[in-house]
């Protein structure tokens, strides 16, 4: 399978360019993410009880609910970080048990945790090159570079600033361009929005669209539902570690349940 | 003047040992927050291995010029199994125990070390052989000899390329990335327990080396060295601020100077009455002064942001 006609759903004129492994054909799976009764727990708790959900390729799906429902920990276990307790996670139609999370990201998995995850004390540079740590394709590396700078030009004028001294929005900025380095075929963003000023959520937003568009698979999570159901074509409402309600966005917005306990009214 | 010199020239000999070491101590420090009370026996193992290769060599008829680069890269090299071995069984299994237990694990690796080094190398002093001519050079009254020229240079040399290696490599920026945050850094990508395993060996490579000089520098080498001088390297990285590497390496010559200097002036200071016997005593002053007066070292932010 030739790159052009794999990812049908990319625009030719990509910021991003295509992500280094293919997709083989998907071994007859539709879903790039495929989540099966996972269950984590920490400590006796258990903070994801039997989840199900999948994510197609070129999708961007949103999963929303309270804090404390368990999205975070769900986001960590497709990462790795934490192990599950029971349930199967298979991406690309292989099953992600006993991959740890360092090699999930050469697999095409990147997460930006909550919180961001920057490292302060790296330059917005370094960061940027950490993103790209488990690469070695050195001259594309300098090429995807250039491209986050486009996208991101805040990011140009600081690229040798210490990632601690940028503005909240400006560490989201970095945090998702870093995510980007690692060339993923799922992007999975933790609370994108959290402690941002209005003007900024609205610009990391529109990233996440604009990048959505060029046929990236995402999931999102997100405590604002009503902003995250307006760029996901589907979602998941997430209710103390459990899937209580699951659809198209237009759906689950118009839905009185979710209206009630997400939207205010 | 000339007194005041060639302490100047004995410090800086002395201090590069120790900014080799602290390096050590501070690096394992910065990344997983664990001080490593083994590193000084690390030294020492370091400094027995080349002594054990270098008798060995020259008894085959090697030239000396060969003997001592060979035996310092077996040291090195054994120096590094040793120190990958010391995280592999003693401090990855407490990684996520309380902060007390990895202490405590590393004064019994020391112990373990101590007493294993006294039943190959046995209890008594080793003469280090006189390798090179070792020439003595006159500076305006005070003696500097071919074997202080070498080790402060190599000390230099050595910490140049460490900062070269940690700031410019990839390497280098995933170690510092996991001393920071190790989950995003195996969000990167990054394998966080390889990159433990290779700060541990390199620290223990700069302990082999710091090892060789010591006991060339003496002449000496003996079970217990790595003890004190363990001591001592540690002061010197929480002088400069541990997990700071140019702390290490300020607080590592800062530390040899005023050792030095201490050792040589306390007698006229006295009146006689304290002699340079008392030479320990002032790098134990110098950590109980830090911890009082500048807890984070000289140069370090990182322990308020640690605790």
């Amino acid at each position: 399978m030739s790159n052009g006609t794999s990812f049908p759903w990319k625009r030719e004129s990509s910021l991003l360019e295509k992500p280094r492994a293919q997709v083989g054909g998907l071994n007859g799976a539709q879903h790039l993410l495929d989540v099966k009764g996972l269950q984590v727990g920490y400590g006796g708790i258990h903070a994801v009880k039997c989840i199900d959900l999948h994510v197609a390729p070129g999708e961007l799906v949103a999963l929303i609910g309270s804090n404390g429902a368990g999205k975070t920990t769900t986001l960590k276990s497709l990462a790795g970080l934490l192990a599950p307790a029971a349930g199967q996670i298979y991406y690309d139609g292989k099953s992600l048990h006993a991959v740890p999370a360092h090699r999930r990201v050469s697999m095409g998995i990147a997460l930006v945790p909550e919180g961001r995850g920057v490292f302060a004390r790296l330059s917005v540079a370094e960061n940027l090159l950490m993103g790209a740590y488990s690469r070695c394709d050195q001259a594309e590396i300098n090429n995807d570079l250039a491209r986050m700078y486009d996208l991101f030009p805040r990011l140009v004028e600081r690229r040798n600033q210490l990632a601690g001294t940028l503005s909240g929005g400006e560490q989201q900025m970095l945090a998702m361009a870093r995510a980007l380095m690692s060339r993923p075929r799922l992007l999975m963003l933790d609370e994108p929005s959290m402690g941002l000023a209005p003007l900024m959520v609205k610009k990391i937003f529109e990233t996440i669209q604009d990048v959505a568009l060029q046929g990236m698979s995402i999931l999102l999570v997100e405590q604002n539902a009503r902003l995250a159901l307006q760029v996901a074509s589907r979602g998941y409402v997430m209710e103390s570690g459990a899937i209580t309600l699951s659809g198209k966005s237009s759906e689950l917005l118009g839905s009185d349940a979710v209206q009630r306990a997400y939207l205010g009214g | 003047m000339e007194i005041f010199l060639q302490q100047i020239i004995n410090g800086l000999v002395q201090g590069s040992v120790y900014a080799l070491v602290a390096l050590g101590y501070t690096m394992v420090y910065g990344i997983l927050g664990l001080i490593n009370f083994a590193h000084g026996e690390v030294v020492m193992v370091g400094a027995m291995l080349a002594l054990s290769a270098l008798t060995a060599m020259t008894g085959w008829g090697l030239s000396p010029l060969l003997a001592l680069p060979l035996s310092l890269l077996l040291a090195m090299a054994g120096c590094m199994l040793l120190g990958y071995s010391i995280e592999r069984i003693a401090y990855r299994p407490l990684r996520h125990a309380p902060r007390l237990a990895p202490l405590i694990t590393a004064i019994g690796v020391s112990i373990v070390l101590q007493n294993l080094a006294m039943m190959i190398w046995g209890r008594e002093y080793h003469a280090f052989p006189q390798l090179i001519a070792n020439q003595p050079h006159h500076i305006a009254g005070a003696i500097i000899n071919d074997m202080q020229i070498i080790i402060i240079i190599m000390a230099l040399a050595i910490m140049a390329g460490l900062m070269v290696v940690v700031h410019r490599t990839r390497l280098g920026r995933a170690m510092r990335a996991v001393a920071e945050n190790q989950h995003a850094a195996q969000l990167m990508g990054v394998d966080v327990n390889r990159v433990i395993s290779i700060t541990f060996m390199l620290g223990s490579a700069l302990a082999a080396v710091a090892g060789l000089m010591v006991s060339a520098n003496y002449g000496l080498a003996h079970y217990y060295m790595g003890f004190l001088l363990g001591l001592k390297a540690f002061t010197a990285a929480v002088l400069g601020g541990i997990g700071n590497l140019r702390g290490a390496m300020l607080g590592g010559l800062l530390l040899g100077l005023i050792e030095s200097l201490g050792a040589g002036y306390i007698g006229d200071l006295t009146g006689g009455f304290m002699g340079s016997q008392y030479q320990d005593v002032f790098a134990f002053f110098v950590l109980i002064a830090v911890l009082v007066f500048r807890p984070s070292g000289l140069l370090g932010e990182r322990l308020a942001e640690r605790a």
